[in-house]
């Protein structure tokens, strides 16, 4: 059997699902005997070769999440949600519930530590933000979702496994399947 | 300065798909390295979404700011809140609470140093950037990455035994604990103590001895003087989860000493700039061009009179030395004071396991909205950490600041990646090890921003150079 390839990307998030992927501790190495884990696409095509798995983090929150979603669907077998802002926005979506404008000026004019000499971020460089923060899948389809505040590393093994051994994950045995 | 007349160098690492940085190179005619600009490109507005809240959700809301030290925003978060309730944690709350952050710091350092950072000490900077990562140093050093993942999962073990949960824990409140540790548990964290000691030690005799064969690299590699900030104890000892901040000088001199962190408003105000969602913080009697200051476990060890352990404190008295006493610059001694950190990390919270009040079930004292205002502060891995709640008088909260380690050190991280990329980047003709030693500046601050990704992959990059009318002159590509 040819070896997978397996990639990761953290979208808008904090990166706590990948912690919980390195909590899989020593069984990274086992997951490295099945797959060779092809760190993370550069958007802008080539770059990203055909993938088996993606496990993406995060929620969509600006125009360079919302490229790089749609070219990891099609360089990728099968994306994987991991954890609940990838599944629901979560955290990251909490900003939904006020205009952009309010939420970046808060951060960056009104603050009670910033001098009076300050700029908002703008520059070619920077993504632009989008007015509402998505979930993945109203962004494309989605294969597997897994939930969680992060997932629990078990269950991100478990999903990683079976998917790299051509099995269809079964989470209705996992223990610690959880929202939050 | 005008730039449009400028040739500018895009490096857009895989922190592009991760969504967090990317830096601009720009040269002069000569092709020399002439600015820089670190871009960190992440933004999700926790200062306003929390407002209208009731200020008891934000030890569950804010540690969702970072995977990497939840707990430190747990703990600047439960501090500020105890203000506004006017209340003391108990004794064996705090010694909990105190043991769960010494654990989130061990398992934070064993990351940036085993899994981020050993790969280039271990392989070298220009080995096969396909191999550079955890996974290739396996197969070359295993029992060296397999202690790392081993030291990394201890710290994340302290939290998951008092909680259940390694990430993103409950159970850290107001008033100390919500949860003890049963003495089950204490005996299984304590049998993991030695076998932490021994990776440590290895991790500070593989940087040690790199340093001596790279003399000459490490005392040149972005050394510019800064201000330093951290927390110290009552008699100045080194500190990351309580005590009152103190700044020096880049001669040492003490600036500020045992402040009240509430008054952090009276030395810290910071900028947001244009090229970067990370804003600028700097020492406020020196103004935004003089008050570079870095925080962090090289600033925490530069401002520390001494070390709270035995074997930390050998370490540290070898760390003074090297610039006689005074406050050592040099970029690359992160990764050293790093290492001494984690040590005297395991040695107290072997201590911790030790006490016998440790297990005790007088875990939380309770109280209702007192104050308006809560400021708390912690160390995190990377830095103080600084939490500032404003509410109303049914607790609401309507104005939220806060101040994040990594953020302090961005203007000094812009400022090393441009000093690096001018020793090592000159002309078009770049090379991948070059670029790797740019990025290896940032690793050496640990940055939340560019963490996990990296931990077990690649850093696959494009970089751009392109003439005044934005036509492409040449682009570099990182392999895979």
């Amino acid at each position: 059997m040819a070896k997978k390839k397996i990639a990761t990307v953290w979208l808008g998030g904090c990166s706590g699902c990948h912690m919980s992927l390195l909590d899989i501790d020593e069984r990274i190495l086992d997951v490295a005997a099945l797959a060779d884990i092809v760190k993370c696409p550069i958007v802008d095509g080539k770059d990203l070769p055909e993938v088996d798995i993606t496990l993406v983090e995060g929620s969509v929150t600006s125009d360079e999440h919302f490229h790089e979603i749609l070219h990891i669907r099609k360089q990728s077998k099968a994306v994987v949600a991991l954890g609940d802002c990838a599944v629901m926005t979560n955290i990251t979506g909490m900003r939904n519930y006020f205009n952009l404008k309010d939420v970046v000026d808060t951060a960056y004019v009104n603050a009670i530590s910033n001098d009076k000499e300050g700029t908002i971020p703008n520059h070619p460089a920077l993504l632009k933000l989008n007015e509402k923060v998505v979930p993945l899948q109203e962004v494309i389809d989605v294969d597997f979702v897994i939930p969680g505040c992060p997932p629990d590393a078990d269950t991100i093994f478990y999903v990683l496994f079976e998917f790299l051994n051509d099995r269809i994950p079964n989470l209705s045995d996992v223990k610690k399947l959880k929202y939050g | 300065m005008d730039s449009t007349d400028k040739k500018k160098i895009l490096i857009s690492p895989v922190t592009r798909i991760e969504g967090h940085a990317k830096i601009t190179l720009q040269l002069d005619d000569q092709g020399n390295v002439e600015d820089a600009f670190f871009h960190v490109n992440e933004f999700r507005g926790f200062e306003k979404f929390c407002e209208g809240r009731m200020f008891t959700e934000m030890p569950i809301i804010t540690p969702r700011i970072c995977g990497i030290c939840p707990v430190s925003h747990s703990i600047a978060s439960v501090k500020a809140c105890e203000m506004i309730q006017g209340i003391q944690p108990t004794y064996t709350g705090d010694l909990l609470r105190r043991l769960i952050h010494l654990g989130q710091n061990i398992s934070s350092h064993a990351l940036s140093f085993f899994h981020l950072s050993s790969p280039d000490f271990l392989l070298g900077y220009d080995s096969d950037p396909v191999k550079r990562n955890i996974i290739g140093l396996a197969e070359n050093h295993k029992e060296i990455a397999v202690s790392g993942i081993r030291l990394r999962k201890f710290g994340q073990e302290i939290s998951e035994r008092i909680t259940g949960k390694k990430i993103h824990i409950s159970g850290i409140a107001p008033g100390g604990m919500a949860y003890p540790l049963t003495e089950e548990n204490r005996l299984a964290l304590l049998a993991w103590i030695p076998e932490a000691k021994k990776t440590v030690k290895l991790g500070l005799d593989i940087i040690k001895k790199f340093m001596d064969e790279n003399r000459e690299m490490v005392e040149s590699f972005a050394i510019s003087p800064t201000l330093y900030l951290g927390l110290v104890g009552p008699n100045g000892e080194h500190e990351i989860y309580d005590g009152n901040l103190r700044f020096i000088d880049t001669d040492g001199t003490i600036l500020e000493d045992q402040l009240n962190p509430a008054k952090y408003l009276d030395v810290i105000a910071e900028r947001s700039v244009e090229w970067s969602y990370l804003k600028y913080p700097y020492y406020k009697p020196f103004g935004f061009d003089k008050g570079f200051y870095r925080v962090g476990p090289l600033a925490r060890l530069n401002v520390a009179s001494k070390m709270k352990t035995p074997e930390a404190q050998k370490e540290f008295e070898n760390f003074k030395s090297i610039n006689s006493g005074k406050p050592v610059h040099g970029t690359f001694y992160f990764h050293y004071t790093r290492l001494i950190e984690a040590l005297g990390s395991v040695e107290e919270a072997e201590i911790i396991l030790n006490d016998p009040e440790i297990t005790s079930d007088k875990i939380q004292t309770l109280g209702r909205w007192n104050n308006p205002v809560g400021i708390g502060c912690s160390e995190a891995p990377r830095g103080t950490l600084f939490h500032h709640y404003i509410t109303d008088d049914t607790g609401k909260l309507t104005k939220v600041n806060l101040l994040i380690a990594t953020g302090q050190n961005n203007p000094s991280m812009n400022r090393s990646v441009l000093e690096v990329a001018k020793q090592y980047i000159k002309g078009t003709d770049i090379k991948e090890g070059m670029i790797n030693r740019v990025e290896s500046t940032i690793r050496c601050y640990d940055p939340c921003l560019s963490c996990s990704t990296h931990a077990i992959g690649k850093m696959p990059m494009v970089i751009e150079m392109k003439d005044r009318n934005g036509n492409l002159l040449k682009t570099f590509q990182r392999s895979y």
